[in-house]
């Protein structure tokens, strides 16, 4: 079954506590940060403790990735040389503007995993888009590698170098927002939203991920545990979404066998990408399609 | 000798006696009563309109000819915010009385400054449901020469029955109160709501008096303590500072890791079979307790689930539950906020409950026995779910018994929410410093690390399943915590045994050995 990626927790890489407990939250996926998260005089401190703890700590089911600094910081290369090895489930690249640029990550992470023995199939890459260069490349990006597994949109710094003012309704990234999920979508890859900076305000953070949702991103940034429930309840299919699913999924199965392709339910077409559907919302709810 | 939950304690101990050892949570209760024999509250009289008012409080300390060796009851009604108890010991010490035995509902902070009169001998014995500060710590490093006696609050008015605690003088903190004694702690400026604790203190106390800064028209009305029990009356400026009586702990938490203990429990209750309509309730106020409510109150919004009553300590959340109609009745037996007070008064279906109808076990039925789901904290629990909520990781006494063994004891489902870790130090372990509640009457822990249930429930196990909730062992979480936090390195005690853990029953559940210092 396909992994959830409806939340990604921010884990600062610098903090001993917030590490420990990151897998008790019930978030699909953890991002232990070795970037902005962390003072420049603690990156080292920040890359030996998620090293650590990449390798001892229990993170229940959660995906893990680690979240480096730019390969063109004075960090960027240690972090991979450090985090590489330990092949976490990805490594999330900030600020990525181009293919050129990627390949050149991709390079030195390949000759990192040539050196240890590991295969190159394994660790997967999530990329931040958060420049006007970036978004106008994002398809680009998208489909350069098939390490490429999910992209996100960094809304704050996308906003600075927009050098427009933040608003509530995301109204001046909202192009690009949809400009990102477009070249996710165009190639099969999973697109993560970005966070809602206001902890305590549970009702925007709910019209915000509905509204994510709506135009099509896979799940969001979290900064905060309190924000994961309410973002795993919109990504919550309903009731009757479930039923639905379970049920174009069963007669799918049945004419499948009889050599069917297309066929209805209640006087409406079954197709391919209405089972693709289907089989998401069983996902989702977490149920398993392939023993219906 | 060991007793049946594997707990070494003497069968006598000097100046204490015979230990009558605990048999099991409900073993005493079966036979329908109780074997020791019940003392009569004393006969007194009083001349028609004789007055009752005094002008200080020492004066009216004065008239009860206060004497060495005797006991001494308060109320804990007003937490940390009391200015009674530590002026009342002061004026006894003045007078040179030694030898008293302190029976407090509780002790807190606040109490601090009487630590002197523990080690100049003016009291040389404790009751109490829960001691924290300073006086706590001394008594565990050995300042008294006996040990003090924890009780719960329904076992309190046990003992009291029995003249295991005698008192001879009880002083009241009442908000209001006129000049025959009756009283109340709902209207004034220093208004703390329920009097649940001093009610069977009046009744048996060979004297008492009432203490308040709002002496008000005669009848006080509401009326909590009446006047034929009270022998004096005294206006001072203040009783304390009702605002002490949360300390904030009445808010909801933000604490993720709490929110998230409490969710959980708040899933396990939804799916343990007990959430249904009719069902009663009791939490705490602090942490995880007072989150488990919002979560309930959600889900039985969503259900459109009615409950019966809220019981116990009783906060403005479950002020807010009532008033919405999610319950049908507060039962009252402490205010945990200042701010429910005008709800006692005003709303019929916000009832004052004395201590012996919430919790004594010896009567014929405690509200405590008709609860269906608590939910209670914990200092440690081990993995035969046996709760410490007395002694912290030092091994010295900081916390209260309170009501929890007597909920525990008579909830249809108890459920212990605690973090699986605080800082470095393990809260599920497999041996605890000290038992308060035996395992027996715990039916699930919840932690932030997953839901444990006591394999005496397999039915409550199986529900928990169906109803989708991940469901680990208890020996599996202690072994991950310990890979966490390493193994604690044991604490090391003298053989002097400075407290004594009384079940509710009246046996001993447990004792607390003096910590041993060195240097």
């Amino acid at each position: 079954m396909k992994k959830k990626r409806r939340t990604m927790l921010y884990i600062p890489g610098n903090n001993p506590a917030m590490l420990q407990q990151g897998g008790i939250y019930g978030a699909d996926s953890l991002l232990l940060d070795l970037e902005d998260a962390v003072a420049l005089n603690q990156k080292d401190a920040a890359r030996i403790l998620v090293r650590n703890m990449i390798q001892s700590n229990n993170y229940y089911n959660a995906e893990i990735c680690v979240r480096v600094n730019h390969i063109d910081t004075p960090f960027g290369l240690e972090d991979l040389e450090e985090i590489v090895p330990l092949q976490p489930d990805a490594i999330r690249f900030p600020k990525t503007e181009s293919v050129e640029e990627l390949a050149n990550l991709i390079k030195i992470i390949e000759d990192i995993e040539d050196k240890h023995g590991l295969p190159h199939n394994k660790m997967t890459l999530h990329l931040m888009i958060e420049t006007a260069l970036g978004v106008q490349n994002v398809f680009d990006i998208a489909k350069f590698s098939k390490r490429v597994d999910a992209i996100t949109i960094g809304g704050q710094d996308l906003t600075a170098d927009m050098n427009i003012k933040s608003t509530k309704d995301g109204s001046g990234i909202d192009f690009a927002r949809k400009m990102i999920v477009m070249a996710a979508k165009a190639n099969k890859i999973d697109v993560i939203d970005t966070v809602f900076v206001d902890v305590n305000d549970e009702e925007g953070l709910r019209l915000e991920t509905e509204y994510a949702k709506q135009i099509g991103f896979t799940g969001k940034a979290v900064i905060n545990p309190r924000q994961i429930d309410i973002i795993h309840e919109v990504y919550m299919p309903t009731d009757q979404e479930i039923r639905k699913a379970y049920r174009i999924i069963k007669e799918f199965k049945k004419n499948k066998k009889l050599g069917i392709g297309v066929f209805a339910i209640d006087g409406k077409m079954i197709d391919a990408p209405i089972v693709t559907r289907a089989t998401h919302v069983l996902e989702l709810a977490q149920i398993n399609y392939n023993t219906i | 000798m060991k007793n049946v939950i594997g707990r070494e304690i003497p069968e006598y101990i000097e100046g204490v006696g015979k230990i009558d050892m605990f048999v099991g949570a409900w073993e005493k209760l079966k036979k329908g009563w109780m074997d020791e024999v019940t003392i009569p509250p004393p006969n007194k009289a009083k001349l028609p309109h004789q007055s009752k008012i005094c002008k200080t409080l020492e004066e009216a300390i004065i008239q009860t000819s206060p004497k060495d060796g005797m006991t001494v009851s308060f109320h804990h009604h007003l937490r940390n915010g009391d200015n009674i108890l530590v002026n009342s010991i002061e004026i006894l010490a003045k007078m040179g009385i030694k030898n008293i035995t302190l029976a407090s509902s509780s002790l807190n902070e606040v109490h601090n400054p009487i630590l002197k009169y523990l080690k100049d001998g003016t009291i040389t014995k404790i009751w109490s449901s829960g001691i924290r500060g300073e006086i706590g710590k001394a008594i565990s490093e050995g300042v008294l020469d006996l040990p003090v006696t924890i009780h719960s609050h329904g076992g309190r008015v046990r003992a009291i029955h029995t003249g295991k605690i005698n008192i001879d003088l009880a002083i009241i903190a009442a908000s209001a109160a006129d000049n025959e004694g009756n009283a109340t702690g709902c209207k004034g400026k220093s208004a703390f709501g329920s009097m649940g604790y001093a009610s069977i203190d009046t009744r048996y106390a060979k004297q008492v008096i009432v203490v308040s800064d709002n002496i008000v028209d005669y009848p006080c009305i509401p009326i909590s303590i009446t006047q034929n029990f009270v022998d004096y009356v005294v206006k001072i400026d203040s009783i304390g500072d009702a605002s002490k009586i949360a300390t904030g702990s009445t808010r909801i938490t933000k604490s993720p890791i709490d929110l998230r203990i409490a969710k959980l429990a708040a899933n396990v209750i939804e799916h343990s079979g007990s959430f249904k309509n009719g069902f009663s309730f009791q939490v705490g106020a602090g942490g995880a307790s007072l989150a488990v409510a919002k979560y309930i109150r959600e889900k039985m919004k969503k259900s459109e689930i009615k409950g019966s009553f809220i019981l116990g300590g009783v906060t403005s959340y479950g002020v807010d539950m009532l008033n919405e109609g999610l319950f049908n009745t507060i039962f009252d037996v402490q205010s945990f906020d200042a701010a429910v007070c005008s709800s006692l008064v005003e709303n019929s279906h916000h009832i004052e409950i004395p201590a012996a109808l919430y919790a004594n076990p010896f009567n014929c039925g405690c509200m405590t026995n008709k609860l269906d789901i608590v939910v209670l904290g914990a200092l440690e629990i081990d993995t035969n779910f046996n709760v410490n909520v007395i002694t912290g990781s030092d091994g010295t006494i900081r916390g209260a018994s309170g009501g929890h063994s007597d909920t525990a004891s008579g909830a249809t489902l108890t459920i212990v929410v605690c973090p699986s870790f605080r800082g470095r130090i393990p809260i599920v372990k497999k041996a605890i410093h000290t038992v308060v509640t035996p395992g027996e009457s715990i039916d699930v822990l919840v932690t932030e690390r997953g839901i444990c249930v006591n394999p005496l429930k397999p039915e409550l196990e199986e529900n928990l399943i169906k109803g989708g909730l991940n469901i680990r062992k208890i020996e599996d979480l202690q072994e991950e915590v310990e890979s966490i936090v390493g193994k604690v390195q044991e604490i090391e005690f003298t053989d002097k045994i400075v407290g004594l853990i009384e079940y509710r029953d009246g046996t001993i559940i447990d004792v607390i050995r003096q910590v041993k210092h060195h240097g």
